[in-house]
């Protein structure tokens, strides 16, 4: 048994009681990872001396609090001074940031320990990992299958116990997704919840960090130590602190679950919807009733998204241009040279596919066709959600039509590889958040049940993902590595 | 066949906050290259911008000394384009709803006052400095993140002497605002022109031209009588204006074509959505409204109405806030105003000319300057001696009187004491008393000329000239 397989308060407590140390556990995470990483690939960049470091001296301050001395795992998008940052893509391969985002200072403040940087989709575009211009990160679950993507290294490393848990970020089911299809939680909260200073851009109004977790309660707790306002973000929002953890009662009586037709419907396997529906039943025993709504308009989702993730990140993804920073092209002959090899070399198929999407989205005469059509059919979606929410507590579907699938299977298919994120990319448009647990099993592969809630409501989606969980064994199930 | 000049002017402004409109980095000039930068104006991956408030402030202060309508909801958009002093690939700029929409800046020229339209009057982020040195290209980024603000004129200029009047105004009232330097020099101030001709009576614009390096508002007005003339030459002898960018060369005096225009730039703008809209509302723009100060042409009412100036006067003095404000304060001190205007007008730029000065690196002050115009009025000092006693105020300060008196510098009006000087002259000059006399008037004007060679100018020339006529008729 791995100490990863105690929840953090039994960590906590097993610390609190000397029969572990933090430096333990720091080496639990090292020696975990050089026994599956070399088949998993999750991780890009190790910090073992600083870890190693940082746990003495943690154990040594006499620091408490629940998320103190942990290890974790940080997604490479996400910049961490001095230590290396590339968001998986070739044009940050040498890049050393000179500064932290403010979830890691937030985490230093809470005291986790971060082991390394997790790889993920070039630039979070993909959904399977394998667009990083590294490595290609595998599934715990079958060495064959992918993990998911974009954070598809956090979720990876989670379900092998690398670590107990790590951060992604979310711009269109990046989180939720690979959770999904390593069998572990994954939270994309509320746009706004958590500070995206210091998170390589993709797409500025879907983006958001989130926890990746083995079970509800440490995803709770994880979260807790992230969100806030930051002065440095203006899109953060000031909302009160709330104990997400301290409200998790078991307890769904009364609780009225919308369950979309449009979510249980063509493209969704057979198992995926009984894996549904079978969970609807655990709810329901609890005390919790469920209907069938309606989300009219999430049938334009992926078009939407695709129109408005790849304007903004053809604008976010211009900066990389090989004059201050990240890889610059050789034997350039003038600027404009210089600028087209750069970013001819350093960009990889999927990053420059978005990026001319996108640059024709905004072109002029093509702006009111499709970005400003998009935005108005953002505005319908976000709509649909707040009609369903006035009469219900929580939207509740699959995170994802299928189980993973393999390695190479559909990396050719760019639609087919965007109808993945059909289920997810509707809560990213209306800004609301969702959580992927572990709901079943199909073929020996994880599947997920994806719980959404009303902005800034992720105290009831933690609410009803914990009281599913109590009822089930799923999320104990560990892959055989 | 005669044409109508059309002239439009897009002038930038910089705007003095303490920091850079998005990041904390000082917003000042000077400093040594990259210094003020933070990982934010580098535009670092995962960087954000922040609004800088005051920032905001000063543009509406800016939109609303020039009679601009002001937005409710002010929002930022993405101005996309590649170039190394553009760190982030895109500026952030205005370009939906601009601040400020629907000024106008009244100029006079030749005796007739025009109103000038303005178009629209918005924020952005300056860029950085590019420096080319042989196969390299240096950058800069301590400019990049510099609130400046983009002001553009209708096309209602008719000829380069108004352009010269519009800026000349625009100028003087941003610097009355104090949200700006208005530099050229530095670069706080810069102004590109849009020129087209076209024939008397007709209703629709020429192709027009944009010109570009355009250093000094004397530049602006001579790149735009070059253009003009360029133009009328091309459509006279049949040939036709293409639209183009020029640049005008400040050793020949002419405008360089520096590219051709093919359709208009595609900047792909979009709201930016790290950032959201400001909503400005009306005890907001109240607040800032009463933080503007008396503008030009209200001073120079003032000074016409209150203090009598004559009109020229008035409106060289307020061309400049800070010359009416020590002409304001020199008056406060005892100064007649006639006078005080005489000297800011005249010795005072001249000196500052000459000596390449700003009057703020000078000692004089309104006290000191008011000091020596008392003595002036109370014919203590002559013009002369206050030429010199104002050259010691301007290089080492201190107090009138005392220089004067110091220096041995009181003007001689005691009549004992002068008629030796006068007689001393007369002795010595029997044929300028001759030719006097023979009604050569001239010969008076010698004759003081001795006077106050041999009294080293201290001699009250009023006084000498009433003696002189005395002693001459008793000869």
């Amino acid at each position: 048994m791995s100490l990863f397989d105690h929840k953090l308060n039994e960590i906590q407590s097993m610390l609190h009681k000397k029969e572990i140390t933090i430096p333990d556990l720091v080496d639990e995470s090292f020696k975990r990872i050089s026994a599956v990483d070399g088949d998993v690939k999750a991780f890009l960049t190790l910090d073992e001396e600083n870890a190693r470091n940082q746990a003495k001296e943690l154990q040594e301050s006499g620091k408490t609090g629940i998320l103190n001395g942990v290890p974790i795992g940080v997604k490479d998008n996400i910049v961490t001074k001095g230590l290396r940052t590339t968001a998986a893509s070739q044009i940050l391969y040498n890049f050393d940031p000179i500064y932290d985002a403010t979830v890691v200072n937030k985490l230093r403040e809470a005291g986790t320990i971060t082991v390394g940087k997790l790889n993920m989709d070039e630039f979070a575009m993909g959904s399977s990992t394998e667009n990083s211009s590294f490595q290609k990160t595998r599934n715990p679950w079958n060495l064959d299958r992918v993990p998911g993507g974009s954070s598809g290294g956090s979720a990876a490393s989670v379900a092998a116990g690398e670590v107990p848990f790590s951060l992604g970020s979310d711009t269109g089911g990046s989180i939720r997704q690979p959770a999904s299809f390593c069998g572990v939680v994954g939270m994309k909260p509320t746009y706004g919840r958590v500070s995206r200073f210091g998170l390589i851009a993709f797409a500025s109004s879907l983006d958001q960090i989130g926890p990746i977790t083995r079970n509800v309660e440490d995803n709770a707790h994880l979260l807790e130590a992230i969100v806030g306002v930051d002065p440095y973000d203006t899109t953060s929002a000031n909302v009160a602190g709330e104990s997400f953890a301290k409200n998790l009662t078991g307890d769904v009586k009364g609780l009225r679950i919308a369950v979309p037709k449009e979510y249980l419907g063509e493209g969704v396997s057979e198992e995926v919807k009984q894996s549904v529906l079978a969970a609807l039943k655990v709810l329901e025993g609890q005390g919790a009733s469920w209907e069938e709504v309606s989300l009219p308009h999430s049938k334009y989702g992926v078009a939407t998204y695709y129109l408005l993730a790849s304007s903004e990140a053809s604008s976010n993804l211009a900066r990389f241009d090989g004059i201050r920073y990240g890889y610059r092209a050789e034997n350039a002959e003038n600027l404009i040279d210089l600028y087209k090899k750069t970013r001819a070399e350093g960009f990889g198929d999927e990053v420059k596919r978005r990026i001319m999407l996108g640059t024709f989205a905004l072109s002029s005469g093509y702006y009111d066709a499709y970005y400003k059509k998009a935005q108005q059919v953002r505005t319908l979606i976000k709509k649909d959600f707040e009609d369903v929410f006035e009469n219900y507590d929580v939207i509740i579907g699959p995170t994802t039509p299928t189980p993973a699938f393999k390695i190479g299977e559909i990396i050719d298919d760019p639609l087919t590889m965007y109808a993945n994120d059909i289920l997810t990319i509707p809560v990213n448009l209306a800004g609301v958040p969702g959580i992927s647990i572990p709901c079943g099993f199909s073929d020996g592969m994880p599947l997920g049940l994806q719980i959404i809630g009303r902005h800034f409501d992720e105290k009831t989606v933690y609410r009803v993902a914990h009281a599913y969980e109590q009822a089930t064994d799923f999320h104990k199930e560990k892959p055989e590595l | 066949m005669e044409f109508e000049t059309v002239i439009g002017l897009e002038v930038h402004v910089e705007l003095k906050t303490n920091s850079k409109i998005f990041s904390s980095a000082p917003a000042h000039f000077g400093a040594e290259p990259n210094t003020n930068t933070t990982v934010i104006d580098l535009g670092y991956p995962g960087v954000l911008p922040v609004m800088n408030e005051t920032a905001v402030e000063y543009a509406m202060k800016a939109a609303m000394a020039i009679n601009c309508e002001i937005a409710e909801e002010a929002i930022w958009d993405r101005k996309n384009y590649f170039y190394p002093d553009n760190p982030k690939a895109y500026q952030v700029s205005q370009n939906d709803k601009p601040i400020g929409e629907h000024g106008w800046v009244e100029i006079e020229v030749n005796g007739e006052t025009k109103r000038i339209g303005i178009t629209r009057l918005h924020l952005e982020e300056d860029a950085g400095k590019l420096t080319h040195a042989g196969k390299h290209s240096l950058c800069d980024y301590n400019r990049q993140g510099t609130p400046l603000v983009e002001i553009v004129s209708e096309p209602d200029i008719r000829s380069p002497e108004e352009a010269y009047a519009f800026l000349e105004k625009l100028k003087a009232i941003i610097q009355y605002t104090e949200v700006s330097d208005c530099k050229m020099e530095e670069g706080s101030l810069r102004c590109d022109a849009n020129i087209s001709i076209r024939p008397y009576g007709q209703k629709e614009f020429g192709t027009r031209t944009e010109l570009k390096n355009l250093n000094s508002f004397n530049f602006v007005r001579k790149g735009l009588e070059y253009e003009e003339k360029r133009q009328a030459e091309v459509v006279s002898s049949g040939g036709k204006v293409d639209q183009e960018t020029r640049r005008f060369d400040e050793s020949t005096g002419k405008t360089l074509l520096m590219r051709v225009k093919e359709g208009s730039d595609d900047y792909r703008y979009f709201p930016e959505p790290d950032l959201l809209p400001v909503y400005i509302d009306d005890e907001w723009k109240e607040h800032v409204r009463s933080t503007i100060p008396e503008l030009p042409d209200a001073r120079k009412k003032r000074y016409m109405d209150e203090l009598g100036l004559p009109a020229h006067d008035a409106k060289v003095l307020t061309m400049s806030k800070e010359i009416a404000d020590f002409f304001e304060a020199t008056v406060a001190a005892g100064a007649g105003a006639k006078l005080a205007s005489n000297w800011l007008m005249g010795e005072v730029p001249a000196y500052l000319n000459a000596e390449g000065k700003e009057l703020a690196e000078t000692k004089l002050t309104p006290d000191n300057l008011a000091g020596m115009i008392s003595l002036l009025e109370k014919g203590t000092i002559s013009s002369k001696i206050a030429k010199t006693v104002f050259k010691e105020l301007i290089e080492n300060d201190g107090d009138a009187e005392a220089i004067v008196k110091e220096k041995g510098l009181v003007q001689i009006s005691d009549e004992s004491a002068l008629l030796k000087f006068v007689n001393d002259a007369l002795d010595a000059n029997p044929q300028s008393i001759a030719d006097f006399k023979d009604g050569k008037k001239k010969a008076i004007g010698f004759l003081v000329g001795q006077i106050m060679k041999a009294s080293k100018g201290q001699a009250n020339p009023q006084a000498i000239n009433k003696l002189l006529a005395e002693e001459i008729a008793k000869r």
